[in-house]
């Protein structure tokens, strides 16, 4: 994934996943391979906005970039590693447009 | 019984463990001793069960795994690097080992094992199919001692080394040790109780059939000193979910066991405790 193209990226949250927020912490654990991964707060709020629709861009510019003290280009890059490393797992879906809330899960409560 | 089980001779025996009775079938007599001398304490009357179980003895099975479906159990079966299978087919799980083959239908609760005249596949059946009847109630089955003290009931949990067997053996003798090598969580009117089981460690005795409300989890760790030191959530869960029974290929079971885990987190304390091997380590539990 390139800088250019997070505006054409979208992400969604796979159904295939169990997740809560713990005191202030979301954890989320692969369904399918058990893998376990604790979010730090700028990954909880892009997992929070993974809702299959908004621009991985707009998530980054819109949300990120206004609520924590970050420079854009470091914001992207993280984000991109993130998404990157849990749609390995499974536990993020990417797609080059967006992406059918059906197929996707949203937080458990 | 039946009348015609009577006469062909099924022998029946009820295991007990966690207020979750399994009731135990098999045509030798012999084996129904056996089972009744390993699990003594847990064996109650044949009577309404949670499970019924069917054994069919073989002096030597030999059920091969296909090279693409062998599964660790995880980190806390006592045969750690046996490989086991444990999947659900066709709306029945298939529970399979070398010595063992298994099949378990959990909405009519029924199964049946095919296996040697030892105590070892039923002690394993046993882990598991308690471990699935816990998952959808909240429950689980966790790799740690247990010991009620004062009513309250106290979970060590650690991997191999971390101090189970010593925690246990150092306990006063006003300790009721419940296990010391697997502890049995029941999640029952809206807290969890921990729950004396028959499998057991390094002390080599079953522990006592008694539970009690759960006072605190601790993670185990020795040190040269005694202390107990908080454990930041995200910490708590991943240990927790490390020393939990489950069988991690079956997506329904790792959400369900999730879900007791965080569940767990949010209503009982937990810590780390590291200590020195002493019975002053007992003045900080409680």
């Amino acid at each position: 994934m390139t800088i250019a193209s997070m505006a054409d990226t979208y992400i969604a949250r796979s159904k295939e996943i169990a997740a809560r927020n713990l005191d202030g912490e979301m954890m989320i654990m692969s369904a399918v391979d058990s893998t376990f991964f604790t979010l730090n707060p700028v990954a909880t709020l892009i997992w929070q906005a993974a809702d299959g629709k908004t621009p991985l861009a707009d998530i980054v510019a819109q949300r990120v970039c206004a609520e924590f003290e970050v420079e854009p280009a470091v914001a992207r890059q993280d984000a991109e590693q993130f998404v990157a490393e849990l749609s390995q797992h499974g536990i993020l879906l990417v797609s080059d447009r967006p992406i059918d809330p059906e197929s996707t899960s949203m937080e458990k409560p | 019984m039946t009348s015609f089980d009577q006469q062909v001779g099924l022998h029946e025996i009820c295991v007990d463990i966690g207020d979750t009775p399994i009731l135990l079938r098999t045509s030798d007599p012999r084996f129904r001793e056996l089972i009744a001398e390993r699990y003594i304490g847990f064996v109650s009357n044949p009577g309404p069960a949670e499970s019924t179980f069917d054994i069919d003895l073989l002096p030597r099975p030999h059920f091969p795994l296909e090279g693409d479906e062998s599964v660790e159990l995880e980190p806390n079966e006592n045969d750690d690097d046996v490989p086991l299978i444990v999947k659900h087919e066709h709306g029945q799980w298939r529970l399979q080992r070398g010595d063992f083959h298994a099949q378990w239908d959990s909405a009519t609760r029924e199964g049946r094992i095919v296996q040697a005249p030892t105590p070892y596949a039923i002690d394993t059946l046993l882990r598991i199919v308690h471990s699935l009847i816990q998952a959808d109630r909240g429950g689980f089955l966790l790799h740690g001692a247990s010991a009620i003290r004062n009513g309250k009931a106290f979970l060590f949990s650690g991997i191999s080394g971390a101090g189970k067997t010593t925690i246990s053996r150092l306990a006063p003798h006003d300790t009721t040790v419940l296990t010391d090598e697997i502890s049995y969580v029941r999640f029952h009117g809206g807290s969890y109780r921990a729950c004396g089981t028959p499998f057991a460690g390094e002390l080599a005795r079953v522990g006592e059939n008694a539970q009690a409300p759960i006072e605190h989890l601790f993670f185990l760790a020795k040190g040269p000193e005694n202390r107990i030191e908080s454990i930041r959530p995200s910490d708590a869960l991943r240990m927790l979910l490390r020393n939990i029974l489950f069988f991690a290929d079956d997506s329904t079971l790792v959400e369900a066991v999730f879900r007791s885990a965080c569940q767990f987190l949010e209503r009982v304390p937990v810590s780390r405790l590291t200590f020195y091997p002493d019975v002053h380590v007992w003045d900080l539990i409680g």
